[in-house]
């Protein structure tokens, strides 16, 4: 043997066995949280025990930081399960944002012009449907233009979301409050016209009830429906599909009038459920975040709850670490931003594997 | 092979492991002893300073310490608790970037769930958040910065500071007049053109453009002024792109109500190409950014106020407004900049002299006009309107607010409400 073979060489795995694949996740969390240990020890001298502890009472140390974490999983976890049939189907709906932003809209300008003109909850039932049908619109519009003419869905979804956050920007200043403080303020704030009731004493107890329907519904509807199988078929392959007699034209136009309505219900959920106003953070990048939601999930919405779990979680004990120790925001970003590195780098050794010698594969 | 892989990651995780065990130890000897020594020296004052010791204080940051507004709150707050004795350590929750939507009032009652007897927030757009809190914790006292609404709002728990920053901003006009003097006695330049970068078009902005553009017409009659609006309190590109605008207009002076260096930046930039232009700040000393352009800044001396609003919290009488200015040292002008002209000390301590002793008076009605007439009365509705609907939130008083040959600024409440559109000022994208 003359030349130099390399080191390592890496190989595509053709299957791996679950339990394996969530191990391999495992030890990537574990890694990460040394990792990021190991960082915060040498920048800052803190306690890395002491800083995670610290991320666990920012998310969860008292009912009210808890509620307040369930509230957003909610929120992100609604707009994972809307991407998740999209983005089975291998379309790349980068268009959240903007859904959810049109489906924001669309409740605040109820909640505000409606008001108490009609009964309660018609006005929540009401505003549930027209930012539903917003959304849709908003998904089916790029989905249209990628069915007829092969427009690039990815390019055009994004575009979709400058469109929305200008009409966002247009309402906000036609609805300002105070005039010239460009922000909406708290609509409705004495009388909580439009607003999610308390249910069994809860603020947050309608959100979790409709996101986890939705989680459950997406689950079946993805796992054992008709839908949810020629969704995965063209997903896997537009030639198959068309050789089994799916209308691709058809499932793409369907499938994103889902996945938009559900991220518009999202909008509604966060401005009626969670914020009470409208603003262009509104989304607040969620709607880029839940794709990593998705994503990791492998669109198994169950997994989904888990995913969005964690990303809340770390955030929320960002928060609290920056405060407690009196870092700044970027610190407790790089730690969670160590964090996704390594569970998004695990999905690589889920998929690959790594061979040490030479001329020795073949066999697995 | 997927063995030796996995035995290799265990054998890196143990390494790693042990160093992070190895730093336990060290770190928690330099972190968590200090807290318990704090605690033991707070229980041996308590004889004399019982308020001192109870009192728990947060501040809601609308940024963090990077942008010129907190800073000047973060530190303010902090003299102030050093000035009480109030121990900045244990007794004070910073929260940093904390925006203006629900996460405000999750900050505000998780805050009070911590322990704080009073918290404040720094951003006007923390208000409603901060009052649905106060309507929450009714035991906690919450004051929102900057905010208008506690003098109506009918919470006893919720306030309101401001300090007279017009009274800096005059001043600092009155710095930029001097330089523009300078530069048409020279003949440098011949239109007495002005720009100013605001956030909002409203009363707060308009207030403190309008102070300076008075400051700067009291050395510089014919100076006219334009205003280019951001939308937004902190977008250092937006502001250096408006700062760009303006010069390419003609402005030679910038003023700013936003919260950035982005304005004198790119004025430092422009000066240094030939373009003749001056910035005049706010918050922050610029001369790190625009050691030529930068002239001086408007500032707030927030130490001032936080300490009052302390000293009256503890004393149990809180007043639902509290607003003050230079007489109390709550405004001031960063030093002046090697750029400014000769005399510049002279009058800027002229102008102090004379707010303070009440012979000028900023918004003194002689000195501008409306629509080209003198301002005989101008009455503002102090209520809280929902403007979209025409509907009353809070019902507040309607004031006169012209009184003695001038307008009485935030008088009959903290928070700015001059929003007259005097002649001279032209804005150039208010919606």
């Amino acid at each position: 043997m003359t030349h130099k073979e390399p080191l390592l060489r890496i190989a595509k795995r053709d299957s791996i066995p679950r339990p394996k694949a969530y191990a391999i996740r495992v030890i990537a969390v574990l890694l990460s949280l040394l990792v990021s240990g190991a960082f915060i020890f040498s920048v800052t001298k803190l306690d890395p025990i002491q800083v995670y502890k610290a991320m666990f009472d920012g998310a969860l140390g008292t009912s009210r930081r808890s509620w307040s974490t369930i509230r957003d999983v909610m929120t992100l976890l609604c707009i994972g399960v809307g991407l998740a049939p999209a983005f089975k189907m291998r379309f790349w709906n980068i268009g959240a944002e903007g859904q959810i932003l049109i489906g924001g809209i669309i409740t605040a300008g109820l909640m505000r012009s409606l008001g108490p003109s009609i009964p309660a909850p018609a006005l929540l039932v009401l505003m549930a449907a027209v930012s539903l049908i917003g959304g849709c619109v908003w998904g089916v519009i790029p989905a249209v233009f990628k069915a007829r003419w092969g427009t690039n869905e990815t390019l055009f979804t994004l575009m979709m979301n400058y469109v929305a956050i200008q009409l966002t920007s247009y309402c906000v200043a036609l609805w300002e409050n105070p005039a010239g403080s460009n922000s909406v303020g708290v609509i409705n704030q004495q009388t909580k016209w439009g607003w999610f009731p308390k249910l069994f004493g809860k603020e947050y107890s309608l959100n979790v009830i409709l996101v986890l329907t939705l989680t459950i519904g997406m689950f079946v509807y993805l796992k054992y429906s008709k839908h949810g199988y020629e969704i995965s078929v063209v997903g896997d392959s537009e030639n198959t599909a068309r050789y089994a007699g799916i209308s691709v034209r058809r499932v793409t136009i369907r499938t994103m009038a889902i996945s938009g309505a559900i991220c518009g219900l999202a909008g509604y959920i966060a401005v009626a459920g969670v914020g009470h106003t409208i603003s262009t953070t509104t989304a607040g990048g969620r709607g880029f975040t839940a794709i990593i939601v998705a994503w990791l999930a492998q669109f198994n919405s169950f997994v989904m709850i888990l995913i969005s779990f964690l990303l809340v979680f770390l955030q929320k004990g960002a928060v609290q670490i920056a405060s407690q120790f009196n870092l700044n925001d970027y610190a407790s970003n790089i730690i969670t931003g160590i964090i996704l590195f390594f569970i998004l780098g695990s999905e690589f050794f889920i998929n690959y594997r790594l061979i040490h010698q030479p001329g020795k594969e073949g066999k697995a | 092979m997927k063995k030796k892989f996995l035995t290799l990651l265990l054998a890196l995780a143990m390494v790693l492991s042990l160093a992070a065990c190895g730093g336990d130890d060290a770190a928690k000897d330099n972190s968590t002893t200090p807290p318990a020594e704090d605690a033991g020296n707070t229980s041996g004052d308590t004889g004399d300073a019982s308020a001192v010791s109870d009192i728990k204080i947060g501040l809601i940051c609308v940024h963090d310490i990077n942008s010129g507004y907190d800073a000047a709150h973060i530190e303010g707050l902090t003299a102030a608790c050093e000035a009480l004795g109030i121990d900045v350590e244990s007794q004070v929750v910073f929260k940093y970037s904390i925006g203006e939507d629900e996460s405000c009032e999750d900050t505000a009652l998780e805050l009070a769930d911590d322990g704080c007897n009073i918290i404040f927030s720094d951003s006007y757009g923390h208000q409603s958040y901060m009052l649905s809190a106060a309507e929450q914790v009714p035991e906690v006292t919450f004051v929102s910065c900057t905010g208008d609404q506690a003098g109506v709002a009918g919470y006893d728990n919720l306030k309101n500071i401001f300090p007279y920053t017009y009274e800096s901003r005059y001043v600092s006009g009155v710095v930029a007049g001097m330089k523009l003097k300078e530069l048409m006695d020279a003949g440098t330049v011949t239109d007495p053109y002005i720009g100013y970068v605001g956030a909002y078009p409203y009363a707060e902005v308009v207030c403190g453009y309008t102070a300076f553009f008075l400051g700067i017409r009291s050395i510089v009659p014919e100076a006219h002024m334009d205003v280019q609006y951001t939308n937004s309190w902190y977008d250092p590109s937006a502001e250096s792109q408006a700062a760009n605008a303006l010069m390419s207009r003609g402005c030679v002076i910038i003023g700013q109500h936003a919260d950035s260096t982005g304005a004198p930046s790119a004025v430092q930039d422009a000066l240094s190409k030939g373009t003749v232009a001056y910035s005049v700040g706010y918050n922050i000393d610029m001369l790190s950014v625009a050691p030529d352009a930068a002239l001086t800044s408007a500032q707030n001396n927030w130490s001032v106020l936080y300490k009052k609003t302390l000293e009256s919290f503890m004393a149990g009488n809180i007043p639902a407004d509290y607003a003050a200015g230079c007489a109390d040292d709550a405004v001031m002008i960063s030093p002046l900049g090697p750029s400014c002209a000769e005399g510049t000390q002279e009058a800027v301590d002229a102008a102090w002299a004379g707010i303070k002793d009440g012979s000028i008076k900023v918004f003194d009605t002689s000195t501008f006009t409306v629509d080209g007439k003198p301002v005989e009365s101008y009455d503002v509705n102090l209520s809280i309107m929902d403007w979209n609907t025409n509907t009353v939130i809070y019902e507040g008083p309607t004031q006169n607010v012209i009184a003695d040959g001038a307008f009485q600024e935030s008088v009959y409440r903290s928070a700015p409400y001059f929003d007259l559109r005097i002649d001279g000022i032209n804005e150039l994208n208010n919606n």
